[in-house]
């Protein structure tokens, strides 16, 4: 008898072994595809909104995002994501929203901020085995708040964008954009809110979701003539004793088409000649687009690619697949075309000297170039989060500032410097400079914008910018569609007076 | 029968009560942290009344170590331990379910229910204080146990609820009789093999086979089977006798044939029930097609998905108790309690749940080993198994390894007719490793 309950005891542990291998099976082997299930959504959600998710912080401390408790008891949603300055920081934090997905820093960041990253391991393998409320980590940016308020408050409610970086780092330290929107509607609420605030901003004419700062592409304008002088530079050309023609209309080659300075005007008082600096100073189109033609296509492209812009062979729009200056949230980088777009197109060549035509770019790229220039030439990839930190706050991810490249020599950084001070100084951007007590180098631009729409007014600087002082913020501002002065408007008059508002800030 | 000298091995070396007495300290302080891990997972606070409960469970629990040792001085140290933890975390894990519904009285009911098991525990062991008295009422054991087992079915008195018709109401209270009847059912199987042993055992027909008049019980007891399935559509029930009865026949008789007559015998009957019965029908489709896209909202196929999405979620080691979702499960606190533990505590805590219960098994079939009597011996076997295979039953069906039977899982469901059976269950097994109760004392 006792044989067979011997038996019977293997016999039953035989069935027991059963249940292992279906546990092992459905709690591990087939666990992901069991929980991708769509009936298991619901349960998704649930789990995701269990964890308090990390904060995004600005770099003064101050609170862009973190997770609240829900104060509706019956909710199964334990937490709710908060944005105390929702419309600010929009186009930075992004949105959480349980219906539809993640934007910005709230995706780019997520593994830090849900707790999964393996940096946080020990964090939440701590928090589970004391049976605690698991938390994500603390993402800490580069952001200034003081300074984003500043520049939001500057921009006012202009259509366009402003964004501040800091040349010897690339940090970020504010970017702004209108429109905005109001992430806190899509991220909690009802359903009903949820779904009501989606729809209204997603079918806003005006694109709220799309940032004016970084998503989107315009022409620079004259703020080109960054590229332009930059490649005459590096090219050997003098900036002072060098001379081009200084006729009123410019007549382009293979074409009867000709090109005039801004408004029809003389260039340096009607001078026979004139020189880069003086060209430069006072943004006169034709000197630059006869710079642009003696450079010749390679020239031009070669100066533009160093700067980041990607290849493209216009009219086949080559889709840069990742920016070519890598960046934590999605962006889309300046443009500039390849040489052989131009072998038989030279008017264009004379176009994109003035960045006009297919050259394309967006106020992040136009001031990681200022940057640039301000950092003796070197490039800084820009820089969004500096740590990451646990909710016991150990950092346990640290970020280092990261060099994209050099686009233009020691010595050329410093002529550019010179030429754009002069910008400030009796040049484009004089008046709206004029008392200030900080010499600040910039570059105005004022890019056509289609038939029968106002200009796109810009303005690029960094200051502090006396030679030998070392840069501490480098701006770019771009007001669309005229801002406030519809079609009189220019970079100088609108743009300008912005980014010394920024400046003025920050310095 | 009573004047035959105590007949086990063990009886001349007492057990060391101090084995028993650590491990019970052990498995109080397992129930204990799972209750105020829960409330910490769910709140983030130990449960309010961590304290008094604490105070009860402990105070109960050791009071019921006491009555061991008090009349069962010799009893096996392991078994009423390995209860109590299986006990705590089924609390705890009640208490998180029912606290995240709202409906905490849920959980305190269960707690006193509990109490109230433990209470027929200390009596069971109390009045038995010779299992071999229950040898001496063999047909009346039997026929109660009959009668529990249909009283369901009695008009006026049974209760069918969520298509099952398993409850009988007398007055104010309603209860599982069949819980109980399984109890007595098994009392009766042992006395009755033990009576018949000689004469199973003995003879053969054609081809080793037993006789045909031999193959009465085994068909009176297929029947019977049969019948609760029809009457009671209680797949569970019907499942746990018939395979309890099967295996005692085998035990007793020494003739493995009997084994496979059963399991033919199983398998006609299942094949029966699938066509006759369309419950029967319904639980195997939602078995086979729990995650059918079209299928999946329909209530049987969503709760055994939900089980395994839960399972799923939890992973290897679970998301923390009370950090689960598996109040999304309908039923989760009787069925589909174990998915909980799989979603909340992981594979490492759904395995370690079920080494628990091999614990119970291995120790129940131990004590059958060291009883040198025919009927200790099938006492403690038949509850054994009924443990064994109870657990098996809900817990593959969770996993969906079988078609979902709703039995519940043994001390840790919801339920308190089957935590007071299973309490006086865990009394008799203890009785039977112990021996009768000295005379000195009693």
């Amino acid at each position: 008898m006792d044989r067979r309950i011997r038996r019977l005891g293997i016999g039953l542990v035989v069935l027991f072994t059963l249940l292992f291998a279906q546990l092992s099976y459905v709690q591990v082997f087939a666990a992901d595809d069991i929980k991708a299930q769509p009936a298991n959504a619901r349960r998704q959600i649930i789990a995701e909104y269990r964890v308090e998710r990390g904060p995004i912080l600005s770099a003064d401390g101050v609170v862009l995002a973190q997770s609240v408790r829900n104060e509706e008891r019956r909710s199964e949603l334990l937490f709710r994501r908060v944005y105390p300055d929702g419309p600010l920081y929009a186009g930075l934090t992004g949105y959480y929203s349980r219906i539809y997905g993640r934007a910005e820093l709230e995706q780019a960041a997520n593994p830090f901020l849900s707790g999964d990253a393996p940096e946080l391991a020990v964090s939440t393998f701590t928090d589970l085995i004391l049976g605690r409320q698991r938390k994500g980590g603390a993402v800490f940016t580069t952001i200034r708040s003081d300074l984003q308020e500043a520049a939001a408050l500057a921009l006012g409610d202009l259509p366009g964008a402003v964004v501040a970086i800091e040349p010897e780092t690339g940090d970020v330290l504010a970017l702004v954009a209108n429109p905005s929107y109001d992430p806190n509607s899509i991220s909690s609420g009802t359903d009903e809110d949820i779904n009501a605030a989606w729809e209204s901003i997603s079918t806003d004419p005006s694109q709220p979701l799309i940032s004016r700062a970084k998503d989107e592409l315009y022409l620079p304008g004259s703020t080109g003539k960054l590229i332009t002088a930059s490649a005459a530079l590096e090219n050997g050309v003098d900036p002072v004793t060098d001379q081009w023609p200084n006729p009123r209309v410019l007549d382009l080659p293979q074409t009867t088409n000709t090109l005039e300075n801004f408004g029809g005007s003389l260039c340096n008082g009607g001078s026979q000649t004139v020189s880069m600096a003086a060209a430069f100073q006072e943004s006169c189109n034709v000197t630059f687009a006869e710079i642009g033609l003696d450079l010749g296509a390679k020239e031009m492209s070669e100066q533009a690619r160093a700067y980041g812009f990607c290849a493209t062979d216009p009219p086949e729009q080559v889709e840069c697949e990742e920016p070519t200056i890598p960046f934590l949230l999605p962006w889309a980088n300046g443009r500039f075309p390849v040489p052989s777009y131009f072998a038989d197109r030279q008017p264009q060549l004379a176009f994109s000297a003035i960045g006009l035509d297919n050259v394309l770019t967006n106020p992040l790229h136009m001031a990681l170039i200022a940057a640039a220039i301000a950092n003796d030439g070197v490039m800084m990839r820009p820089r969004l989060i500096t740590e990451v930190r646990d909710p016991t706050g150990r950092i346990v991810r640290e970020f280092e500032p990261e060099q994209y490249g050099q686009p233009i020599s020691d010595a050329s950084a410093k002529e550019m410097r010179a030429m754009m001070l002069s910008v400030t100084q009796g040049g484009t951007a004089s008046s709206a400079f004029s008392g200030f007590p900080i010499a600040v180098a910039g570059k105005t631009g004022t890019a056509t914008n289609g038939e029968n729409r106002p200009p796109n007014a810009w303005f690029t600087a960094f200051a502090p910018a006396e030679p030998g002082n070392e840069a501490r913020i480098a701006v770019a501002v771009i007001v669309l569609d005229g801002g406030n002065l519809g079609n009189e408007a220019t970079g100088g008059q609108v743009s300008a007076p912005i980014a010394r508002q920024v400046i003025d800030a920050y310095l | 029968m009573s004047e035959v000298a105590f007949p086990t091995s063990a009886a001349d070396t007492p057990r060391r009560p101090v084995t028993g007495l650590w491990l019970l300290i052990v498995a109080i302080a397992i129930s204990l942290a799972a209750y105020a891990m829960a409330g910490l997972g769910l709140k983030g606070r130990t449960p309010r009344d961590f304290v008094v409960y604490g105070l009860v469970f402990t105070g109960a629990f050791v009071g019921g170590w006491l009555v061991v040792r008090w009349t069962a001085p010799r009893a096996d140290p392991v078994l009423y331990p390995t209860a109590t933890v299986l006990a705590g975390l089924g609390i705890a894990m009640l208490y998180r379910i029912m606290v995240a519904r709202g409906e905490s009285t849920v959980a305190r009911e269960q707690a006193m229910w509990l109490l109230v098991g433990l209470a027929a525990f200390c009596l069971t062991l109390w009045f038995v204080r010779d299992d071999r008295q229950l040898n001496a009422y063999t047909y009346t054991l039997g026929l109660i146990g009959v009668v529990l087992l249909l009283l369901p079915v009695v008009p006026g008195i049974g209760r069918e609820i969520n298509g099952a018709r398993l409850w009988a109401q007398v007055g104010p209270f309603s209860f599982q009789p069949a819980e109980f009847g399984k109890i007595f059912i098994v009392v009766f199987l042992a006395a009755y093999l033990t009576d018949k042993q000689e004469l199973l055992a003995a003879g053969s027909g054609r081809f080793g086979m037993p006789r045909a008049k031999d193959l009465g019980p085994l068909l009176l007891a297929w029947g019977a089977s049969l019948a609760v399935l029809f009457l009671e559509r209680d797949m569970g029930a019907s499942l746990l006798f018939f395979g309890v009865f099967v295996v005692m026949l085998w035990i007793a008789s020494g003739r493995a044939a009997y084994l496979w007559l059963g399991l033919v015998m199983f398998a006609a009957g299942a094949w029966f029930g699938y066509l006759a019965f369309d419950h029967v029908q319904a639980r195997v489709d939602t078995w086979l097609h729990a995650l059918d896209p079209d299928k999946v909202t329909g209530l049987g196929y969503f709760q055994l998905a939900q089980g395994w999405f839960a399972m799923a979620t939890g992973g290897i080691v679970g998301t923390g108790l009370g950090q689960g979702s598996p109040t999304l499960i309908p039923y989760v606190g009787s069925d589909f309690i174990f998915a909980a533990f799989g979603e909340e505590l992981g594979m490492i805590g759904a395995v370690a749940l079920l080494l628990l219960y091999l614990i119970l098994i291995a120790r129940g079939l131990r004590v059958a080993m060291e009883r040198q009597d025919t009927f200790g011996k099938l006492l403690a076997t038949g509850l054994t198994t009924i443990l064994a295979l109870q657990t098996f039953a809900i817990v593959a069906g969770v996993t969906r390894l079988i078609p979902l039977t709703g039995v519940p899982l043994p001390l840790v469901s919801y339920g308190g007719s089957s935590r007071v059976a299973t309490f006086i269950m865990l009394a008799l097994l203890i009785r039977v490793s112990s021996g009768p109760m000295e005379r000195s004392r009693g």
